[in-house]
Protein backbone atom coordinates (compact mmCIF):
# COMPACT_ATOMS: atom_id res chain seq x y z
CA UNK A 1 0.00 0.00 0.00
CA UNK A 2 1.32 3.44 -0.97
CA UNK A 3 -1.25 5.22 1.19
CA UNK A 4 -3.43 4.13 4.11
CA UNK A 5 -6.88 5.25 5.20
CA UNK A 6 -5.26 6.97 8.18
CA UNK A 7 -3.04 9.00 5.85
CA UNK A 8 -6.05 9.92 3.74
CA UNK A 9 -7.74 11.26 6.88
CA UNK A 10 -4.58 13.20 7.76
CA UNK A 11 -4.29 14.71 4.25
CA UNK A 12 -7.97 15.69 4.23
CA UNK A 13 -7.37 17.50 7.49
CA UNK A 14 -4.34 19.32 6.03
CA UNK A 15 -6.51 20.31 3.05
CA UNK A 16 -9.21 21.55 5.43
CA UNK A 17 -11.78 19.35 3.77
CA UNK A 18 -14.29 17.08 5.42
CA UNK A 19 -14.72 13.77 3.61
CA UNK A 20 -17.30 11.05 4.22
CA UNK A 21 -16.54 7.49 5.34
CA UNK A 22 -17.37 6.29 1.85
CA UNK A 23 -15.03 8.86 0.26
CA UNK A 24 -12.24 7.77 2.61
CA UNK A 25 -12.50 4.20 1.32
CA UNK A 26 -12.69 5.27 -2.33
CA UNK A 27 -9.89 7.84 -2.12
CA UNK A 28 -7.60 5.39 -0.33
CA UNK A 29 -8.05 2.86 -3.12
CA UNK A 30 -7.81 5.41 -5.97
CA UNK A 31 -4.88 7.40 -4.57
CA UNK A 32 -3.07 4.13 -3.93
CA UNK A 33 -3.43 3.12 -7.56
CA UNK A 34 -2.39 6.59 -8.81
CA UNK A 35 0.66 6.77 -6.50
CA UNK A 36 1.67 3.21 -7.48
CA UNK A 37 1.63 4.26 -11.13
CA UNK A 38 3.75 7.31 -10.24
CA UNK A 39 6.42 5.03 -8.76
CA UNK A 40 7.65 5.04 -12.35
CA UNK A 41 9.44 8.32 -11.58
CA UNK A 42 11.87 6.43 -9.35
CA UNK A 43 13.36 4.81 -12.44
CA UNK A 44 14.71 8.25 -13.39
CA UNK A 45 18.19 9.22 -12.35
CA UNK A 46 17.73 12.84 -11.27
CA UNK A 47 21.00 13.32 -9.42
CA UNK A 48 22.45 16.70 -10.60
CA UNK A 49 19.13 17.67 -12.26
CA UNK A 50 17.73 21.05 -11.22
CA UNK A 51 13.96 21.15 -10.59
CA UNK A 52 11.77 23.23 -12.94
CA UNK A 53 9.05 25.18 -11.17
CA UNK A 54 8.45 27.46 -14.13
CA UNK A 55 9.41 27.28 -17.81
CA UNK A 56 10.13 30.97 -18.34
CA UNK A 57 13.45 32.49 -17.41
CA UNK A 58 12.14 34.37 -14.42
CA UNK A 59 13.66 37.67 -13.52
CA UNK A 60 12.02 40.03 -11.11
CA UNK A 61 9.31 42.06 -12.78
CA UNK A 62 9.22 45.61 -11.51
CA UNK A 63 6.74 48.40 -11.96
CA UNK A 64 6.52 51.92 -10.68
CA UNK A 65 5.18 52.16 -7.15
CA UNK A 66 2.23 54.34 -8.08
CA UNK A 67 -1.17 54.41 -6.45
CA UNK A 68 -3.93 53.40 -8.85
CA UNK A 69 -7.67 53.03 -8.35
CA UNK A 70 -8.66 49.67 -6.90
CA UNK A 71 -11.99 47.88 -6.50
CA UNK A 72 -14.48 49.86 -4.43
CA UNK A 73 -15.30 48.20 -1.10
CA UNK A 74 -18.91 47.35 -1.97
CA UNK A 75 -17.84 45.59 -5.19
CA UNK A 76 -15.07 43.68 -3.42
CA UNK A 77 -17.59 42.50 -0.83
CA UNK A 78 -20.45 41.87 -3.27
CA UNK A 79 -19.82 38.11 -3.49
CA UNK A 80 -19.30 37.51 0.22
CA UNK A 81 -21.71 34.99 1.79
CA UNK A 82 -21.76 37.11 4.96
CA UNK A 83 -20.59 40.69 5.56
CA UNK A 84 -21.11 43.50 8.04
CA UNK A 85 -20.00 47.13 8.19
CA UNK A 86 -17.64 46.76 5.23
CA UNK A 87 -16.03 43.55 6.52
CA UNK A 88 -16.22 39.87 5.64
CA UNK A 89 -18.01 38.24 8.57
CA UNK A 90 -16.89 34.81 9.84
CA UNK A 91 -17.78 32.70 12.89
CA UNK A 92 -16.28 33.93 16.15
CA UNK A 93 -12.62 32.95 16.55
CA UNK A 94 -11.91 34.48 19.97
CA UNK A 95 -13.35 32.73 23.02
CA UNK A 96 -15.69 34.74 25.24
CA UNK A 97 -14.74 34.95 28.92
CA UNK B 1 -26.67 32.28 -47.29
CA UNK B 2 -28.31 33.61 -44.16
CA UNK B 3 -29.51 30.13 -43.16
CA UNK B 4 -25.94 28.96 -43.11
CA UNK B 5 -24.34 32.04 -41.65
CA UNK B 6 -23.71 30.24 -38.34
CA UNK B 7 -21.71 27.56 -40.14
CA UNK B 8 -19.34 30.06 -41.77
CA UNK B 9 -15.90 30.71 -40.29
CA UNK B 10 -15.27 34.10 -38.70
CA UNK B 11 -13.22 35.46 -41.62
CA UNK B 12 -16.21 34.81 -43.94
CA UNK B 13 -18.73 36.25 -41.47
CA UNK B 14 -16.63 39.43 -41.26
CA UNK B 15 -16.72 39.79 -45.06
CA UNK B 16 -20.48 39.19 -45.20
CA UNK B 17 -21.03 41.88 -42.58
CA UNK B 18 -18.71 44.41 -44.18
CA UNK B 19 -20.29 43.99 -47.65
CA UNK B 20 -23.75 44.41 -46.13
CA UNK B 21 -25.02 40.86 -46.84
CA UNK B 22 -25.90 40.40 -43.18
CA UNK B 23 -25.97 42.51 -40.03
CA UNK B 24 -24.48 41.47 -36.74
CA UNK B 25 -27.96 41.69 -35.20
CA UNK B 26 -29.37 39.22 -37.73
CA UNK B 27 -26.41 36.90 -37.33
CA UNK B 28 -26.57 36.91 -33.52
CA UNK B 29 -30.32 36.22 -33.85
CA UNK B 30 -29.56 33.12 -35.95
CA UNK B 31 -27.06 31.95 -33.35
CA UNK B 32 -29.61 32.38 -30.56
CA UNK B 33 -32.13 30.32 -32.57
CA UNK B 34 -29.49 27.64 -33.08
CA UNK B 35 -28.72 27.61 -29.36
CA UNK B 36 -32.40 27.17 -28.47
CA UNK B 37 -32.64 24.26 -30.88
CA UNK B 38 -29.35 22.50 -30.26
CA UNK B 39 -28.05 23.36 -26.80
CA UNK B 40 -30.62 21.18 -24.98
CA UNK B 41 -29.22 18.22 -26.95
CA UNK B 42 -25.53 18.76 -26.09
CA UNK B 43 -25.34 21.06 -23.04
CA UNK B 44 -22.46 23.16 -24.37
CA UNK B 45 -23.56 26.44 -22.80
CA UNK B 46 -24.23 26.86 -19.12
CA UNK B 47 -25.35 30.48 -19.56
CA UNK B 48 -26.47 32.41 -22.66
CA UNK B 49 -26.57 36.21 -22.66
CA UNK B 50 -29.07 36.66 -25.49
CA UNK B 51 -30.37 40.14 -24.63
CA UNK B 52 -26.92 41.50 -23.94
CA UNK B 53 -25.55 40.02 -27.20
CA UNK B 54 -28.40 41.41 -29.30
CA UNK B 55 -28.04 44.88 -27.78
CA UNK B 56 -24.30 44.83 -28.38
CA UNK B 57 -24.85 43.66 -32.00
CA UNK B 58 -27.28 46.51 -32.60
CA UNK B 59 -24.78 49.02 -31.25
CA UNK B 60 -22.01 47.65 -33.48
CA UNK B 61 -24.32 47.68 -36.53
CA UNK B 62 -25.19 51.31 -35.99
CA UNK B 63 -21.52 52.21 -35.62
CA UNK B 64 -20.88 50.37 -38.89
CA UNK B 65 -23.77 52.23 -40.55
CA UNK B 66 -22.25 55.57 -39.56
CA UNK B 67 -18.85 54.48 -40.92
CA UNK B 68 -17.11 54.47 -37.56
CA UNK B 69 -13.85 52.53 -37.23
CA UNK B 70 -14.52 49.03 -35.92
CA UNK B 71 -12.33 46.42 -34.23
CA UNK B 72 -11.01 43.31 -36.00
CA UNK B 73 -13.79 41.07 -34.63
CA UNK B 74 -16.66 43.53 -35.00
CA UNK B 75 -20.02 41.88 -34.47
CA UNK B 76 -18.68 38.34 -34.00
CA UNK B 77 -20.35 36.30 -31.20
CA UNK B 78 -17.96 34.32 -29.01
CA UNK B 79 -18.43 31.79 -26.21
CA UNK B 80 -16.18 32.12 -23.15
CA UNK B 81 -15.18 29.17 -20.98
CA UNK B 82 -16.69 29.55 -17.55
CA UNK B 83 -13.36 29.82 -15.72
CA UNK B 84 -12.61 33.14 -17.48
CA UNK B 85 -13.96 36.12 -15.54
CA UNK B 86 -16.70 38.18 -17.19
CA UNK B 87 -17.71 41.30 -15.31
CA UNK B 88 -21.35 41.14 -14.27
CA UNK B 89 -21.85 37.60 -15.67
CA UNK B 90 -21.69 34.51 -13.46
CA UNK B 91 -18.36 32.69 -13.66
CA UNK B 92 -18.84 29.34 -11.95
CA UNK B 93 -16.00 27.08 -13.14
CA UNK B 94 -18.84 24.50 -13.30
CA UNK B 95 -18.48 24.13 -9.54
CA UNK B 96 -21.15 24.29 -6.86
CA UNK B 97 -18.74 26.25 -4.67
CA UNK B 98 -18.74 29.18 -7.15
CA UNK B 99 -22.30 28.81 -8.39
CA UNK B 100 -23.28 32.34 -7.40
CA UNK B 101 -19.99 34.10 -8.21
CA UNK B 102 -20.28 37.26 -10.31
CA UNK B 103 -16.82 38.73 -11.04
CA UNK B 104 -16.36 42.46 -10.42
CA UNK B 105 -13.82 42.66 -13.29
CA UNK B 106 -13.08 41.21 -16.74
CA UNK B 107 -10.23 38.87 -17.59
CA UNK B 108 -7.58 40.51 -19.80
CA UNK B 109 -8.68 38.39 -22.78
CA UNK B 110 -12.28 39.51 -22.32
CA UNK B 111 -11.15 43.14 -22.34
CA UNK B 112 -9.24 42.46 -25.54
CA UNK B 113 -12.36 40.96 -27.13
CA UNK B 114 -14.43 43.96 -26.05
CA UNK B 115 -11.85 46.29 -27.58
CA UNK B 116 -11.96 44.22 -30.80
CA UNK B 117 -15.79 44.66 -30.85
CA UNK B 118 -16.45 40.93 -30.45
CA UNK B 119 -19.68 39.99 -28.65
CA UNK B 120 -19.80 37.67 -25.64
CA UNK B 121 -22.69 35.32 -26.32
CA UNK B 122 -22.43 33.05 -23.30
CA UNK B 123 -20.36 30.92 -20.96
CA UNK B 124 -19.33 27.41 -21.92
CA UNK B 125 -19.47 24.21 -19.88
CA UNK B 126 -16.27 22.63 -18.55
CA UNK B 127 -14.96 20.06 -16.12
CA UNK B 128 -15.17 21.45 -12.59
CA UNK B 129 -12.23 23.87 -12.15
CA UNK B 130 -10.88 22.46 -15.46
CA UNK B 131 -10.09 19.16 -13.73
CA UNK B 132 -11.09 16.45 -16.13
CA UNK B 133 -10.82 15.19 -19.70
CA UNK B 134 -14.49 14.70 -20.56
CA UNK B 135 -16.58 17.60 -19.13
CA UNK B 136 -18.26 14.92 -17.01
CA UNK B 137 -17.06 16.47 -13.73
CA UNK B 138 -19.14 19.63 -14.37
CA UNK B 139 -21.81 20.34 -11.74
CA UNK B 140 -24.09 21.14 -14.69
CA UNK B 141 -23.73 17.68 -16.24
CA UNK B 142 -21.60 16.62 -19.23
CA UNK B 143 -21.41 18.19 -22.68
CA UNK B 144 -22.32 15.62 -25.33
CA UNK B 145 -20.23 15.11 -28.46
CA UNK B 146 -22.02 16.68 -31.47
CA UNK B 147 -20.96 13.84 -33.78
CA UNK B 148 -22.10 10.84 -31.74
CA UNK B 149 -24.58 11.10 -28.93
CA UNK B 150 -23.06 8.48 -26.64
CA UNK B 151 -19.59 10.09 -26.69
CA UNK B 152 -17.90 12.71 -24.53
CA UNK B 153 -16.98 16.11 -25.94
CA UNK B 154 -13.59 15.90 -24.25
CA UNK B 155 -12.36 18.24 -21.59
CA UNK B 156 -11.92 20.31 -19.83
CA UNK B 157 -13.03 22.85 -22.51
CA UNK B 158 -15.65 20.39 -23.85
CA UNK B 159 -18.37 23.04 -23.92
CA UNK B 160 -16.25 25.43 -26.00
CA UNK B 161 -15.32 22.75 -28.56
CA UNK B 162 -18.86 21.35 -28.84
CA UNK B 163 -20.35 24.85 -29.21
CA UNK B 164 -18.04 25.64 -32.14
CA UNK B 165 -18.61 22.20 -33.72
CA UNK B 166 -22.38 22.69 -33.39
CA UNK B 167 -22.33 26.21 -34.94
CA UNK B 168 -23.63 27.81 -31.72
CA UNK B 169 -20.92 30.53 -31.67
CA UNK B 170 -18.45 31.84 -34.23
CA UNK B 171 -15.55 30.88 -31.99
CA UNK B 172 -14.68 30.31 -28.35
CA UNK B 173 -12.00 30.79 -25.74
CA UNK B 174 -10.84 27.83 -23.67
CA UNK B 175 -8.01 27.18 -21.24
CA UNK B 176 -5.41 24.45 -21.48
CA UNK B 177 -3.48 23.09 -18.49
CA UNK B 178 -2.72 19.60 -19.83
CA UNK B 179 -4.60 19.46 -23.12
CA UNK B 180 -7.92 21.02 -22.13
CA UNK B 181 -8.22 22.96 -25.41
CA UNK B 182 -6.55 20.51 -27.81
CA UNK B 183 -8.16 17.25 -26.67
CA UNK B 184 -11.79 18.49 -26.88
CA UNK B 185 -10.95 20.22 -30.18
CA UNK B 186 -9.74 16.83 -31.49
CA UNK B 187 -12.81 15.01 -30.12
CA UNK B 188 -15.22 17.58 -31.62
CA UNK B 189 -13.48 18.14 -34.98
CA UNK B 190 -12.50 21.79 -34.52
CA UNK B 191 -9.25 23.78 -34.27
CA UNK B 192 -7.85 24.47 -30.79
CA UNK B 193 -4.57 26.07 -29.78
CA UNK B 194 -2.59 26.31 -26.58
CA UNK B 195 -0.18 29.22 -27.04
CA UNK B 196 3.30 29.36 -25.51
CA UNK B 197 3.24 29.81 -21.74
CA UNK B 198 3.47 33.60 -21.34
CA UNK B 199 2.01 34.50 -24.74
CA UNK B 200 -1.48 35.28 -23.37
CA UNK B 201 -2.21 36.96 -20.04
CA UNK B 202 -3.83 34.74 -17.41
CA UNK B 203 -5.27 37.73 -15.54
CA UNK B 204 -8.87 36.82 -14.73
CA UNK B 205 -8.45 33.13 -15.51
CA UNK B 206 -9.47 31.22 -12.39
CA UNK B 207 -6.23 29.44 -11.48
CA UNK B 208 -5.94 25.66 -11.57
CA UNK B 209 -2.18 25.04 -12.02
CA UNK B 210 -0.53 28.41 -12.50
CA UNK B 211 2.73 27.22 -14.09
CA UNK B 212 0.82 25.26 -16.75
CA UNK B 213 -2.44 27.18 -17.43
CA UNK B 214 -2.78 29.07 -20.70
CA UNK B 215 -5.82 30.59 -22.51
CA UNK B 216 -6.31 29.92 -26.20
CA UNK B 217 -8.76 29.96 -29.14
CA UNK B 218 -11.21 27.28 -30.29
CA UNK B 219 -12.33 27.90 -33.88
CA UNK B 220 -13.71 26.35 -37.06
CA UNK B 221 -10.49 26.76 -39.02
CA UNK B 222 -6.85 27.80 -38.78
CA UNK B 223 -7.44 31.27 -40.25
CA UNK B 224 -9.89 32.04 -37.43
CA UNK B 225 -7.41 30.68 -34.89
CA UNK B 226 -4.76 33.12 -36.15
CA UNK B 227 -7.29 35.94 -36.02
CA UNK B 228 -8.28 35.31 -32.39
CA UNK B 229 -4.71 34.68 -31.28
CA UNK B 230 -3.61 38.04 -32.71
CA UNK B 231 -6.29 39.73 -30.60
CA UNK B 232 -5.59 38.03 -27.24
CA UNK B 233 -1.77 37.83 -27.25
CA UNK B 234 0.66 40.25 -25.68
CA UNK B 235 2.05 41.69 -22.50
CA UNK B 236 -0.32 42.55 -19.67
CA UNK B 237 1.11 44.25 -16.62
CA UNK B 238 -1.44 42.44 -14.45
CA UNK B 239 0.15 39.06 -15.28
CA UNK B 240 3.88 39.24 -14.67
CA UNK B 241 4.38 35.91 -16.48
CA UNK B 242 3.00 37.38 -19.72
CA UNK B 243 5.96 38.21 -21.94
CA UNK B 244 6.84 41.46 -23.60
CA UNK B 245 7.56 39.85 -26.95
CA UNK B 246 6.20 41.43 -30.11
CA UNK B 247 2.92 39.92 -31.32
CA UNK B 248 3.20 39.28 -35.05
CA UNK B 249 0.17 39.49 -37.33
CA UNK B 250 -0.49 35.75 -37.33
CA UNK B 251 -2.67 36.05 -40.44
CA UNK B 252 0.52 36.73 -42.40
CA UNK B 253 1.84 33.29 -41.38
CA UNK B 254 -0.90 31.56 -43.33
CA UNK B 255 0.76 30.37 -46.51
CA UNK B 256 0.99 26.93 -48.07
CA UNK B 257 4.71 27.16 -48.74
CA UNK B 258 6.14 24.58 -46.36
CA UNK B 259 8.93 23.33 -48.59
CA UNK B 260 12.02 22.50 -46.58
CA UNK B 261 10.30 22.86 -43.21
CA UNK B 262 11.78 20.28 -40.82
CA UNK B 263 9.13 18.09 -39.20
CA UNK B 264 9.91 15.72 -36.35
CA UNK B 265 7.86 12.56 -35.72
CA UNK B 266 8.41 11.63 -32.04
CA UNK B 267 8.71 7.84 -31.99
CA UNK B 268 7.49 7.55 -28.39
CA UNK B 269 4.06 8.78 -29.53
CA UNK B 270 3.50 5.92 -31.96
CA UNK B 271 3.36 2.96 -29.62
CA UNK B 272 0.86 0.54 -28.08
CA UNK B 273 -2.43 2.13 -27.09
CA UNK B 274 -2.66 4.23 -30.24
CA UNK B 275 -5.96 3.46 -31.99
CA UNK B 276 -5.42 2.01 -35.48
CA UNK B 277 -7.81 4.43 -37.22
CA UNK B 278 -6.12 7.40 -35.52
CA UNK B 279 -2.70 6.05 -36.54
CA UNK B 280 -3.91 5.67 -40.13
CA UNK B 281 -5.09 9.30 -40.36
CA UNK B 282 -1.81 10.58 -38.88
CA UNK B 283 0.13 8.52 -41.47
CA UNK B 284 -1.88 10.27 -44.17
CA UNK B 285 -0.83 13.62 -42.67
CA UNK B 286 2.86 12.69 -42.91
CA UNK B 287 2.28 11.62 -46.52
CA UNK B 288 0.73 14.99 -47.38
CA UNK B 289 3.58 16.86 -45.72
CA UNK B 290 6.17 14.81 -47.60
CA UNK B 291 4.45 15.59 -50.91
CA UNK B 292 4.41 19.30 -50.06
CA UNK B 293 8.18 19.20 -49.67
CA UNK B 294 8.52 19.10 -45.88
CA UNK B 295 11.39 17.03 -44.48
CA UNK B 296 9.87 14.47 -42.12
CA UNK B 297 12.24 12.71 -39.76
CA UNK B 298 11.85 10.51 -36.70
CA UNK B 299 12.89 12.14 -33.40
CA UNK B 300 13.00 10.93 -29.83
CA UNK B 301 11.46 12.49 -26.73
CA UNK B 302 12.87 9.87 -24.38
CA UNK B 303 11.17 11.04 -21.18
CA UNK B 304 7.62 10.93 -22.58
CA UNK B 305 6.77 7.93 -20.42
CA UNK B 306 7.25 10.01 -17.25
CA UNK B 307 5.08 12.93 -18.33
CA UNK B 308 1.78 11.76 -16.84
CA UNK B 309 3.31 11.16 -13.42
CA UNK B 310 5.15 14.48 -13.43
CA UNK B 311 2.11 16.36 -14.69
CA UNK B 312 -0.41 14.95 -12.22
CA UNK B 313 1.92 15.65 -9.28
CA UNK B 314 2.79 19.21 -10.31
CA UNK B 315 -0.73 20.17 -11.44
CA UNK B 316 -2.41 18.79 -8.32
CA UNK B 317 0.19 20.33 -6.00
CA UNK B 318 -0.42 23.75 -7.54
CA UNK B 319 -4.18 23.13 -7.47
CA UNK B 320 -4.17 22.22 -3.78
CA UNK B 321 -2.62 25.62 -3.09
CA UNK B 322 -4.73 27.61 -5.58
CA UNK B 323 -8.01 26.12 -4.37
CA UNK B 324 -7.30 26.90 -0.71
CA UNK B 325 -9.04 30.23 -1.34
CA UNK B 326 -12.48 28.56 -1.54
CA UNK B 327 -13.36 28.64 2.11
CA UNK B 328 -16.80 30.23 2.27
CA UNK B 329 -15.55 33.69 3.25
CA UNK B 330 -14.87 35.93 0.24
CA UNK B 331 -17.13 34.45 -2.45
CA UNK B 332 -19.16 31.39 -3.33
CA UNK B 333 -21.30 29.33 -1.01
CA UNK B 334 -20.97 28.90 2.74
CA UNK B 335 -22.36 25.78 4.35
CA UNK B 336 -24.82 26.59 7.15
CA UNK B 337 -23.82 23.61 9.34
CA UNK B 338 -20.77 24.54 11.43
CA UNK B 339 -19.59 24.96 15.00
CA UNK B 340 -16.61 27.25 14.50
CA UNK B 341 -14.44 28.82 11.81
CA UNK B 342 -12.48 25.69 10.97
CA UNK B 343 -15.54 23.46 10.75
CA UNK B 344 -17.13 26.12 8.52
CA UNK B 345 -14.17 25.83 6.11
CA UNK B 346 -14.30 22.05 6.22
CA UNK B 347 -18.01 21.64 5.64
CA UNK B 348 -18.13 24.36 2.96
CA UNK B 349 -15.37 22.61 1.01
CA UNK B 350 -17.06 19.24 1.48
CA UNK B 351 -20.34 20.58 0.13
CA UNK B 352 -18.91 22.78 -2.62
CA UNK B 353 -16.34 20.58 -4.36
CA UNK B 354 -17.11 17.57 -6.55
CA UNK B 355 -15.23 14.32 -6.18
CA UNK B 356 -12.56 14.85 -8.89
CA UNK B 357 -11.63 18.23 -7.41
CA UNK B 358 -11.44 16.68 -3.93
CA UNK B 359 -9.30 13.83 -5.27
CA UNK B 360 -6.84 16.25 -6.90
CA UNK B 361 -6.66 18.48 -3.83
CA UNK B 362 -5.90 15.34 -1.79
CA UNK B 363 -3.22 14.13 -4.20
CA UNK B 364 -1.58 17.56 -4.37
CA UNK B 365 -1.70 18.09 -0.63
CA UNK B 366 -0.13 14.65 -0.13
CA UNK B 367 2.65 15.39 -2.66
CA UNK B 368 3.50 18.63 -0.84
CA UNK B 369 3.22 17.25 2.68
CA UNK B 370 6.14 16.86 5.02
CA UNK B 371 7.99 13.61 4.36
CA UNK B 372 6.65 13.20 0.82
CA UNK B 373 7.71 16.50 -0.78
CA UNK B 374 11.10 15.25 -2.00
CA UNK B 375 9.83 11.87 -3.19
CA UNK B 376 6.90 13.23 -5.15
CA UNK B 377 6.78 16.98 -5.82
CA UNK B 378 10.51 17.65 -6.13
CA UNK B 379 11.03 14.47 -8.13
CA UNK B 380 8.24 15.54 -10.51
CA UNK B 381 9.85 18.97 -10.97
CA UNK B 382 13.14 17.28 -11.88
CA UNK B 383 11.35 15.03 -14.35
CA UNK B 384 9.85 18.23 -15.79
CA UNK B 385 13.38 19.52 -16.41
CA UNK B 386 14.21 16.35 -18.36
CA UNK B 387 10.95 16.51 -20.37
CA UNK B 388 11.58 20.15 -21.26
CA UNK B 389 15.16 19.28 -22.24
CA UNK B 390 13.83 16.62 -24.66
CA UNK B 391 11.94 19.38 -26.48
CA UNK B 392 14.92 21.77 -26.46
CA UNK B 393 17.01 19.08 -28.15
CA UNK B 394 14.31 18.04 -30.65
CA UNK B 395 13.73 21.66 -31.68
CA UNK B 396 17.42 22.19 -32.46
CA UNK B 397 17.01 20.28 -35.71
CA UNK B 398 13.26 20.48 -36.25
CA UNK B 399 10.90 23.40 -36.76
CA UNK B 400 7.80 21.54 -35.57
CA UNK B 401 6.85 18.17 -34.12
CA UNK B 402 3.74 16.30 -35.26
CA UNK B 403 1.80 13.75 -33.21
CA UNK B 404 -1.73 12.48 -32.74
CA UNK B 405 -3.62 14.78 -30.33
CA UNK B 406 -5.22 11.83 -28.54
CA UNK B 407 -4.61 8.07 -28.53
CA UNK B 408 -8.25 7.34 -29.41
CA UNK B 409 -11.29 9.16 -30.79
CA UNK B 410 -13.88 10.43 -28.27
CA UNK B 411 -14.62 7.72 -25.71
CA UNK B 412 -18.07 6.86 -24.38
CA UNK B 413 -19.83 8.89 -21.71
CA UNK B 414 -19.28 7.09 -18.42
CA UNK B 415 -16.48 4.90 -19.79
CA UNK B 416 -13.60 6.34 -17.74
CA UNK B 417 -15.30 8.41 -15.08
CA UNK B 418 -15.06 5.79 -12.32
CA UNK B 419 -11.36 5.08 -12.95
CA UNK B 420 -9.36 8.31 -12.50
CA UNK B 421 -6.01 6.78 -13.47
CA UNK B 422 -7.47 5.53 -16.76
CA UNK B 423 -8.84 9.02 -17.42
CA UNK B 424 -5.41 10.58 -16.71
CA UNK B 425 -3.63 8.17 -19.07
CA UNK B 426 -5.68 9.53 -21.99
CA UNK B 427 -3.78 12.82 -21.70
CA UNK B 428 -0.44 11.28 -22.71
CA UNK B 429 0.01 13.23 -25.97
CA UNK B 430 -1.02 16.68 -24.76
CA UNK B 431 0.47 17.20 -21.31
CA UNK B 432 4.13 17.47 -22.32
CA UNK B 433 3.50 20.74 -24.17
CA UNK B 434 2.31 22.29 -20.90
CA UNK B 435 5.23 20.92 -18.91
CA UNK B 436 7.66 22.31 -21.52
CA UNK B 437 5.64 25.51 -22.10
CA UNK B 438 5.67 25.16 -25.90
CA UNK B 439 2.82 26.14 -28.26
CA UNK B 440 0.65 23.38 -29.73
CA UNK B 441 -2.40 23.23 -31.96
CA UNK B 442 -4.87 20.46 -32.76
CA UNK B 443 -6.62 20.45 -36.12
CA UNK B 444 -9.03 17.87 -37.54
CA UNK B 445 -7.39 15.39 -39.96
CA UNK B 446 -10.13 12.88 -40.65
CA UNK B 447 -13.10 10.95 -39.35
CA UNK B 448 -13.40 7.36 -38.14
CA UNK B 449 -15.83 4.82 -39.62
CA UNK B 450 -18.27 5.81 -36.84
CA UNK B 451 -18.09 9.45 -37.93
CA UNK B 452 -15.92 10.63 -35.03
CA UNK B 453 -13.25 13.28 -35.68
CA UNK B 454 -9.51 12.60 -35.37
CA UNK B 455 -7.09 15.39 -34.45
CA UNK B 456 -3.45 15.93 -35.36
CA UNK B 457 -1.23 17.96 -33.04
CA UNK B 458 1.51 20.33 -34.19
CA UNK B 459 4.00 21.58 -31.60
CA UNK B 460 6.49 24.40 -32.10
CA UNK B 461 9.28 26.31 -30.40
CA UNK B 462 8.36 28.80 -27.68
CA UNK B 463 6.81 31.96 -29.18
CA UNK B 464 6.84 30.49 -32.70
CA UNK B 465 3.06 30.21 -32.97
CA UNK B 466 3.42 31.61 -36.51
CA UNK B 467 5.33 28.54 -37.69
CA UNK B 468 2.80 26.19 -36.06
CA UNK B 469 -0.09 28.07 -37.68
CA UNK B 470 1.61 28.06 -41.07
CA UNK B 471 1.99 24.29 -41.05
CA UNK B 472 -1.54 23.84 -39.73
CA UNK B 473 -2.89 26.07 -42.49
CA UNK B 474 -0.98 24.26 -45.23
CA UNK B 475 -2.27 20.91 -43.95
CA UNK B 476 -5.84 22.15 -43.66
CA UNK B 477 -5.78 23.44 -47.25
CA UNK B 478 -4.26 20.22 -48.58
CA UNK B 479 -6.74 17.96 -46.75
CA UNK B 480 -9.98 19.83 -47.51
CA UNK B 481 -11.98 17.54 -45.16
CA UNK B 482 -15.57 16.55 -45.84
CA UNK B 483 -17.48 16.52 -42.56
CA UNK B 484 -20.20 13.93 -41.84
CA UNK B 485 -23.56 14.94 -40.32
CA UNK B 486 -23.93 15.81 -36.66
CA UNK B 487 -26.22 13.48 -34.75
CA UNK B 488 -29.29 15.74 -34.81
CA UNK B 489 -28.96 16.20 -38.59
CA UNK B 490 -29.20 12.47 -39.27
CA UNK B 491 -32.64 11.18 -40.20
CA UNK B 492 -34.21 8.50 -38.02
CA UNK B 493 -33.08 5.05 -39.14
CA UNK B 494 -35.29 3.20 -41.65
Amino acid sequence: MKITKKEVEYVADLACMEISEEEKEIFTRQLDSILSYMEKLNQLDTKDIEPTSHVLQTDNVFREDKVKPSLPQDEALANAPDKKNGFFRVPRVIEEN
Amino acid sequence: MKDNICAEPIHRQLKLMSDGSVSSYEMVGHFIDAIERINPKINGYIAVKADYALARAKEIDSRRDSNEALGPLAGIPIAIKDNICTKGFETTCSSNILRSFVPPYNAYVVERFQDADAIILGKSNMDEFAMGSSTETSCFGPTVNPWLQDRVSGGSSGGAAAIVAADMASGALGSDTGGSIRQPAAFCGVVGMKPTYGRVSRFGLVAYASSLDQIGPVTKDVTDCALLLSVISGRDEKDSTSRDIEVPDYNKSLTCDIKGIRVGRPKEYFIGGLDSQVACHIDTVFGILGQAGADVEEVSLPHTDYAISAYYLIATAEASSNLARYDGVKYGIRDSQYRDLRSMYRSTRKKGFGSEVKRRIMLGTYALSSGYYDAYYLKAQKARTLIKRDFDIAFKDHDVLITPTTPTPAFKLGENISDPLQMYLNDIYTISANLAGVPAISIPCGFTKDGLPVGVQILGRPFEEGVVLKLAYALEQAMDLKRPLRFWEKGSPG
